[in-house]
C-alpha cells in the first residue's frame, strides 16, 4: 500500500513549523511519530497534501521535572517514557501506560504527543494523563494556552487541539512523596489495544490515609470517563483491602459504554470495577 | 519532488533522491536492491518489514525515507559478518524457526534486538519483545526456541 503523494518540510523550530502549518491551511498535517497517521494514510482514510515533520526540532524532546511538576516533550518517544526513571519516581502509573503500548516497534517510534492528538478511544494515554491531570501546552502563532486534560480529550478522536496548534509538552503535577499512580489494562489479544483499562492517582496524607484520588476509566466511551463515585468513596478512608474492593465496586456507576463483538457494556462495566481495583492494588 | 536523504545502510553510505512518500521498506527493497526486508501487512501490525533504526528495531512500511534522513539501518542482509551467521541466526535454521519464511527477516531482526538488550530473556520476556512480530505460519514455539537456543551461547 502507498499514501497518496505530499510535500515534505523538516521544521527544526516550534516558531518555524506553526508558519508552515499556517501557509499550508488544512492540508497540512504534522508527523510526528507517524504511526497512527501514516497507517490512515495508506488506507486512504486521509490524504493530506503537505507534512510538517516535528520530529527534527529539539525542543520537542525529552523529560524533565520542573520542582513538583513532571515536564514531558511532546515528541518523546513511548519507549523513552516507559524507561525513564524520572518517569518512573515521579508518575509510575505513566510509565506502566507506556509500556503496555502496542509493541516494541510502535514504543520506538510513537510519541506522547502524536497518541495524545489522535485520541483513539483504545489508547493507553489519554486514560492515565487524565488519571494524572496532566495538562497540554498549546503553541499557535497567537500564542500558549494551557489545556488541562479533563478539557482537551472531548470524543472519539476529538481533541481541543486546534489545525494552528502544536502541542509542545505534557505536564503532570504532584510529583511528591505523598503521590503514586498506577495503570492496569485490560488488552485486546490480538491488537494491544485496551478494552477497558484503569489509571488511578492516589494521594496520602501524614496519617497514610487517601487523602484525594482521581480515577480515569479507558473503554467506557468516547473519552476517558472519570469514576468519581470511586474517588469519593476513597477519600479521607484508610486504604484497607476492604476499602479499595468496595470502592472499586462503583467504577462504571453513571457510565454508559457502548458494547460491541468483543466487548459487550455489561462487560465492560464489570470489567472496569476489576481494573479499577487491580490499579488501586498495584499504587498501594 | 525528490528529496535527496543519505543512509548508512549495514555499514555502507548511500545517496538517493526519494519522493518524500518513499517508504523505506521501498527504498531499500526497489531502489537499493535489499530485497531480504519483506512488506508483509503494510500498516504496521504484523513486524515482517523490521529492521533497526540506530540500534531499535522499528517498522520500514511506516517510515517515509525523509524522517530518517541521515540515519543508521541495519536490515537483514547486514546481521552475518564476513559470511559467517550470527548465533541467532544459525539458531533459526538449528531449531525450524521458520516456516514459510514470510516473517523470518523480521523475527531474525528482532531476536536480534532483543538479545542486544537481554542477553538472557525469559520466555516471557521473549514473547512480549516478539509481540510484534507475527508468524502466519503460527510456529511460535520454535522461534522461541531459536531465540532460547542463540541466548545460551550469549557470554
Amino acid at each position: 500500500m502507498f499514501p497518496a503523494s505530499f510535500d515534505y518540510h523538516a521544521p527544526t523550530t516550534v516558531p518555524e513549523a506553526l508558519r508552515l502549518l499556517a501557509e499550508n491551511g488544512p492540508d497540512a498535517k504534522l508527523l510526528a511519530g507517524g504511526h497512527s497517521l501514516l497507517p490512515a494514510m495508506k488506507l486512504r482514510l486521509l490524504e493530506p497534501g503537505c507534512l510538517v515533520d516535528i520530529g527534527r526540532i529539539p525542543e520537542l524532546r525529552g523529560i524533565r521535572r520542573e520542582g513538583q511538576t513532571l515536564v514531558i516533550g511532546a515528541a518523546t518517544l513511548h519507549a523513552d517514557i516507559a524507561t525513564s526513571d524520572v518517569v518512573r519516581q515521579a508518575a509510575p502509573g505513566l510509565a506502566t501506560a507506556a509500556s503496555l503500548i502496542g509493541d516494541v516497534q510502535v514504543r520506538n517510534r510513537g510519541t506522547i504527543g502524536g497518541s495524545a492528538a489522535h485520541d483513539d478511544p483504545a489508547a493507553d494515554y489519554p486514560v492515565i494523563l487524565t488519571a494524572l491531570d496532566a495538562s497540554f501546552m498549546l503553541v499557535s502563532s497567537a500564542g500558549a494556552r494551557t489545556v488541562a486534560s479533563g478539557d482537551f480529550f472531548l470524543d472519539y478522536f476529538t481533541t481541543a487541539l486546534s489545525d494552528l496548534e502544536i502541542i509542545t509538552e505534557v505536564r503532570i503535577p504532584g510529583a511528591a512523596a505523598s503521590v503514586t499512580s498506577a495503570y492496569a489494562k485490560l488488552e485486546h489479544p490480538a491488537s494491544g489495544f485496551l478494552v477497558v483499562s484503569a489509571g488511578v492517582r492516589i494521594e496520602r496524607g501524614a496519617d497514610g490515609r487517601c487523602r484525594t484520588a482521581r480515577i480515569a476509566i479507558g473503554g467506557l466511551g468516547g473519552r476517558p470517563f472519570r469514576a468519581t463515585a470511586v474517588e469519593s468513596a476513597l477519600a479521607g478512608h484508610a486504604l484497607t483491602p476492604a476499602a479499595i474492593a468496595a470502592a472499586a465496586a462503583l467504577a462504571a456507576d453513571g457510565s454508559d459504554p457502548d458494547g460491541d463483538a468483543y466487548a459487550p457494556a455489561e462487560y465492560r462495566r464489570h470489567m472496569a470495577t476489576v481494573y479499577v481495583q487491580r490499579a488501586l492494588e498495584a499504587a498501594l | 519532488m525528490p528529496y535527496p536523504i543519505s543512509l548508512k545502510i549495514n555499514g555502507r553510505n548511500y545517496n538517493v533522491d526519494v519522493a518524500p512518500d518513499r517508504l523505506l521498506v521501498d527504498i531499500l527493497r526497489h531502489d537499493l536492491g535489499l530485497t531480504g526486508t519483506k512488506e508483509s501487512c503494510s500498516v504496521g501490525v504484523c513486524g515482517a518489514c523490521t529492521v533497526l533504526l540506530d540500534g531499535q528495531m522499528v517498522s520500514s512500511c511506516l517510515l517515509p525515507g525523509v524522517l530518517v534522513n541521515g540515519r543508521e539501518i541495519t536490515t537483514v542482509e547486514g546481521l552475518a559478518q564476513n559470511e559467517e551467521l550470527l548465533p541467532i541466526q544459525q539458531a533459526f535454521i538449528d531449531h525450524g524457526g521458520f516456516q514459510c519464511g514470510a516473517c523470518t527477516p523480521g523475527q531474525v531482526v528482532a531476536a536480534k534486538a532483543l538479545l542486544d538488550e537481554i542477553p538472557h530473556p525469559t520466555e516471557d520476556q521473549i514473547k512480549d519483545w516478539m509481540m510484534g512480530n507475527i508468524c502466519r505460519c503460527t510456529g511460535y514455539y520454535k522461534i522461541i526456541e531459536s531465540i532460547q537456543a542463540a541466548a545460551a551461547v550469549n557470554p
